[in-house]
């Protein structure tokens, strides 16, 4: 396979065929609590795009310099990604700051709740042992690759948190049961795109 | 036994950690951003409960909002005047005219005993909940459920449940923040000056004839109170089957209170008529 095709494939898995949280379900926390407006999921997904993407490369050079080379990899990678990730948001948010207060307001506080999110943890260890994404591509990534990746899991999660907030948006004027409002319809909603999402499954043709 | 693997996970933890510590204090110098040192001192000012009463993202946002002109100096609801004045302090501004202090009363004068209930409530201890369930245990639709969500919810902590499972409010410490009154499901709790002395202890809105099948104490709107005002026009009016004060023109002299038929207007201290009149009835 060539270069191109290769990061094409690994881009489309990583957001859309195995899209981290409709398919896989992982930080579903920000899903709920931000998309009740466009506005703050906006935000939120442009705040994930940052993070993740930077996050995952980082903990790649970590991974494949330091832990991996020391044999401590397979133990220690949660703690030592956590502080790379910790660190990093820190840093970011000191950038940000300085170097467009209105991106600091617009961004508010999702840069600092992005810390905890276990999305991040997870594309960032994906990037370096990917386990989950069955392709036929490669068994280990390259930088390249790894940025390719958590690139993608970012973008299907501002795609998917974006089209979830105006489908919320709508639902809060729409006629629901009383005790459906709130939670309960978002919840069945999600249920709902994610059964729609499932349709990609096997696009590639394992 | 091999050694090798903790002391590699040490020194690697320690010295990513180190690295990374070492990088943010750098950072944090080269990356320093002035910060208006008024937004700071107005933050020390303001209670610092984040109640939200002024609308803003808590304290720390007020400060900012003030700080910036975005919002006037008495923004605070829960400080009031006291606040108010050292904010205008700070901020280089006129202090005006303090608005009269107001206080949350209970609009209920039920709770056990006096009301009648329809069935047992065996479900969440919370007066939204029960309130879910057709219209709450209570016989009457507009009633204390008494599982004080109110009481809950005042973060000044000005509010305790009494014996008689009614919210009881501490005047000293209320701020008027309004948040118990949002958190009634049924919208007994009510803003009232700080001077009125006497409150209609009853919410409900049905035919008087109805209320006396379900409460002892309710408010059959009878106008009793209506015409023995002595102001002109009436310090109470009875408004779609309740009676409600008008406390710019009361003038606390109590005769409302005295020929209540029902004693649903009730003193803010502990209402002693009350408690000699039931003492009577039941001789």
């Amino acid at each position: 396979m060539g270069e191109i095709e290769r990061y094409i494939l690994i881009f489309i898995g990583a957001a859309l065929i195995y899209n981290i949280l409709l398919i896989r379900f992982i930080g579903l926390c920000p899903f709920f609590g931000v998309s009740s407006s466009i506005e703050t999921s906006i935000g939120m997904g442009l705040a994930v795009i940052f993070v993740m993407t930077v996050a995952s490369a980082i903990c790649w050079v970590v991974w494949n310099y330091i832990l991996y080379p020391l044999g401590v990899g397979e133990f220690l990678y949660i703690p030592a990604f956590i502080l790379v990730i910790a660190s990093l948001v820190q840093f970011e948010e000191m950038v940000i700051k300085k170097a467009s207060p209105t991106l600091y307001k617009a961004l508010g506080i999702y840069l600092p709740l992005i810390t905890t999110n276990c999305a991040v943890l997870a594309a960032a260890t994906e990037s370096v042992k990917p386990g989950f994404l069955k392709l036929h591509v490669a068994y280990h990534f390259t930088f390249i690759e790894a940025i390719v990746y958590s690139l993608g899991v970012a973008l299907g999660f501002t795609v998917v948190i974006i089209m979830f907030a105006a489908i919320r948006e709508r639902i809060d004027v729409a006629p629901v049961p009383r005790s459906f409002k709130g939670y309960p319809i978002a919840f069945i909603t999600a249920a709902l795109m994610s059964l729609a999402l499932t349709g990609f499954s096997n696009l590639f043709g394992l | 036994m091999n050694y090798t693997y903790i002391v590699d996970a040490v020194l690697t933890m320690g010295g990513l950690a180190a690295f990374l510590g070492l990088v943010l204090s750098i950072a944090s110098i080269k990356l320093y951003v002035e910060v208006d040192p008024k937004v700071a001192q107005i933050a020390e000012v303001l209670p610092g409960s984040n109640c939200g009463a002024c609308g803003l993202p808590g304290c720390e946002g007020a400060a900012e909002a003030i700080a910036n002109g975005d919002s006037p100096y008495n923004v605070c609801v829960a400080g009031g005047y006291d606040v108010a004045k050292e904010v205008a302090a700070i901020v280089g501004v006129e202090v005006e005219e303090a608005e009269a202090k107001k206080v949350a009363v209970v609009g209920c004068g039920g709770g056990s005993g006096k009301v009648k209930i329809c069935y047992i409530y065996d479900g969440i201890r919370q007066c939204t909940a029960a309130n879910e369930l057709i219209s709450g245990p209570l016989a009457c639709d507009y009633g204390c459920l008494g599982f004080g969500d109110c009481v809950v919810s005042c973060p000044f902590d000005a509010l305790h449940m009494g014996e008689d499972k009614l919210p009881k409010v501490d005047r000293e410490k209320c701020t008027a923040c309004g948040i118990c009154i949002s958190a009634c499901p049924r919208g007994i709790m009510k803003l009232v000056q700080l001077e009125g002395d006497f409150n209609v202890s009853c919410n409900s809105k049905d035919r008087g004839k109805n209320v006396r099948k379900v409460c002892e104490v309710g408010c059959i709107a009878c106008k009793i109170c209506e015409k023995s005002c002595p102001v002109e026009p009436s310090a109470i009016a009875v408004d779609g089957n309740l009676a409600e004060f008008n406390y710019e023109t009361c003038t606390n002299c109590g005769i409302c209170f005295e020929k209540c038929p029902t004693n649903c207007i009730q003193k803010t201290e502990e209402s002693k008529k009350l408690v000699s009149s039931l003492a009577k009835k039941s001789t």
